[in-house]
């Protein structure tokens, strides 16, 4: 199929198990969709129909993942009611009355929830899960701004992906961090990805009918040997149900 | 050899009275490949404790970023034979439950307990903040290869960074020295990225190695903030090579510099000396235009061979330079070049000259004269 994608393939055909993927984007250009084509990826690819998603939403309500995955032809509702889709809705349950303890901004269960999701889980299952985080910037918010919280929490997602082989995709964005001295979590987030999707702007401006461009640094080892993906950049145009990419100047 | 000489040292330990030898690898976001330069060190190092060439009987790893068996597949996959691991390394587990956030929720739900433990593991559960259990735990493991008091054994700590996010700066330098200090220990080495820290503990811990293995990119990026998407060809270079800036300090206080070019390679990491290391870089650094920027050596020797106009030096007439106002005094000079030049380049036709003719008498001095200039007006 010819709608496959260019992203589709800078990520490479295989499920994304045992990787961390980051998305990083700014105010003019969202890589929210590259979230829900990772999202729709995961759930319909009829390859791995044992695959199971686990999302936690600090941004948006599951109407909007639902609204905008439906137009994308996957159901997230019928998904969910086959236990293949997980929402963790953190903007509901207010942290700081779901947990007593305090200080941790309700992270500790949070990853408790996650945890008991994932062990609950058939076998077939275990490693095709997809942890989904939108977005790291907001959960720094519900952690009381502690940036060390927020690591402490991706270290034990981290743990998550060597123990059950599972990945990891994250969302920040890039310029909330650009005038701070040391932008530490977007850093060691950087060094945590295996595989890094960044959404700017074009250079050049704004264009009618290019709405921005990604760039994606693959630097995973396959097999302990780092694999050949070159990193890669191309233009995009996001529409109304479809995405569509190309490479700079293939188009008139 | 930069790679080499690092590993000779970890293999040769401590001398008795001074403390062991340390080494930090370090590495920033432009050129991260100093997890690679790590684990080649860990892997050559453990080679050499296996086949019983290094003073140090064994190794004690610290792992805070990744997983006890990511270490065991990759000194498998080098080659090294883990079934008999358990005699020559022991690792820290302090990846898995750092703070105890596992323990805390396995207690409340009664899940089941994951255990890593095995023969040559024991894991910090919950309080890796507490650097003092995180040294007696090193110094307990170690303990295992020990039997006799003169054997030794080598000290490997994984991320630096995510030590001092879990305690300070002083703890961690403090764990650092009395490791370095320990009878038992023959030699340390840690890896850190060097951007997530300020400079102060970049510093201190520079201080505390003898060796300091810094990772640089090949090519820098002019401007930071500079998008990737712009430098892609640069960013893949970046990916797969760099430069192992090496800095050693010697007992003496001689500090040694060495440099070497690192490549990561389909089959893994190649270390290459870096003497061609300017003019490739240079090359690559200048834009590819149509013209030269710089003589070739041909031209610079012809180049100082040609006689300026007016300037005969060396060759016993008085030395004339052209101020742009002598008129016919000095014709037979100006005609002079051309009559001996003709017989001269046949002698000598590598020899380059200026042929300079006034036009006319009318010539006007150089523009930037004033001709009234002594009028006083």
């Amino acid at each position: 199929m010819e709608i496959r994608g260019l992203l589709d393939e800078a990520l490479g055909l295989q499920h994304l198990s045992g990787r961390v993927v980051l998305l990083e984007d700014c105010v003019e250009t969202s890589a929210a969709f590259v979230l829900h084509h990772l999202l729709k990826r995961s759930l319909s690819q009829p390859l791995h129909s044992s695959n199971v998603v686990v999302f936690i939403a600090f941004a948006q309500p599951l109407s909007h993942y639902d609204r905008i995955l439906r137009k994308l032809g996957c159901n997230l509702a019928a998904q969910r009611d086959n236990s293949k889709f997980f929402f963790f809705d953190m903007l509901m349950d207010c942290p700081d009355e779901d947990n007593g303890k305090g200080g941790d901004g309700g992270l500790v269960s949070l990853y408790g929830k996650i945890l008991k999701t994932m062990s609950a889980l058939p076998q077939v299952n275990k490693n095709c899960v997809t942890v989904m985080i939108d977005d790291v910037s907001l959960m720094e918010v519900a952690a009381r701004g502690s940036t060390n919280l927020v690591l402490d929490f991706l270290h034990y997602c981290h743990t998550l992906v060597s123990e059950f082989g599972c990945s990891l995709v994250m969302l920040n964005h890039e310029d909330i961090y650009s005038g701070m001295v040391s932008p530490t979590l977007i850093l060691q987030m950087k060094y945590l990805a295996d595989i890094l999707i960044k959404a700017e702007p074009l250079a050049t401006g704004l264009a009618s009918d290019v709405h921005g461009q990604l760039t994606v640094v693959n630097r995973s080892i396959v097999d302990g040997e780092r694999s050949r993906n070159k990193p890669c950049n191309f233009h995009f145009k996001v529409k109304e149900n479809s995405v569509e990419y190309f490479y700079p100047g293939s188009r008139t | 050899m930069a790679a080499e000489w690092i590993c000779r040292a970890l293999r040769d330990g401590a001398l008795a009275g001074e403390h062991a030898p340390a080494l930090t690898i370090k590495d920033s976001i432009t050129s991260p490949l100093g997890f690679d330069v790590f684990a080649h060190v860990l892997s050559q190092h453990s080679t050499n404790i296996s086949a019983g060439k290094s003073q140090s009987r064994g190794l004690v790893l610290v792992a805070f970023c990744r997983s006890p068996s990511f270490y065991l597949d990759l000194l498998n996959k080098r080659g090294l034979d883990t079934a008999s691991s358990h005699q020559w390394i022991r690792i820290l587990d302090c990846y898995t439950d750092p703070l105890g956030w596992k323990d805390r929720l396995a207690e409340s739900a009664s899940a089941t307990k994951l255990s890593h433990e095995g023969l040559n593991m024991a894991s910090i559960r919950g309080n890796v903040k507490d650097i003092d259990s995180v040294y007696s735990s090193i110094i307990s493991l170690g303990k295992g290869f020990v039997e006799q008091g003169n054997v030794r054994f080598c000290v490997a700590i994984d991320s630096v960074n995510e030590m001092l996010r879990y305690a300070s700066l002083s703890s961690v330098a403090g764990l650092i020295s009395s490791l370095r200090c320990c009878d038992q220990i023959s030699s340390v080495f840690w890896f850190y990225h060097a951007d997530l820290c300020e400079e102060r503990v970049t510093a201190v811990l520079d201080y505390m190695s003898t060796m300091a293995a810094s990772i640089e990119p090949l090519i820098q990026f002019a401007n930071r903030q500079r998008s990737n998407s712009e430098n892609l060809s640069l960013l893949d270079q970046n990916f797969t090579r760099g430069k192992l800036h090496l800095r050693c300090k010697r007992r003496n206080g001689r500090v040694r510099v060495m440099f070497e070019d690192i490549h990561i390679g389909q089959s893994g990491i190649n270390f290459t000396s870096a003497s061609c290391e300017d003019g490739v870089i240079n090359q690559g650094l200048l834009p590819k235009v149509q013209f030269n920027l710089q003589l070739s050596e041909k031209e610079l020797k012809d180049r100082a061979k040609v006689v300026l106009p007016f300037e005969h030096q060396g060759n016993g007439k008085p030395v004339q330079i052209y101020d742009g106002r002598k008129s016919l005094t000095d014709g037979k000079y100006e005609i002079a070049p051309v009559s001996t030049g003709i017989s001269d380049t046949d002698k000598e036709s590598s020899k380059g000259e200026i042929i300079y003719f006034r036009d006319s008498e009318d010539e006007m001095p150089d523009s930037d004269e004033d001709p009234d200039d002594d009028l006083d007006i």
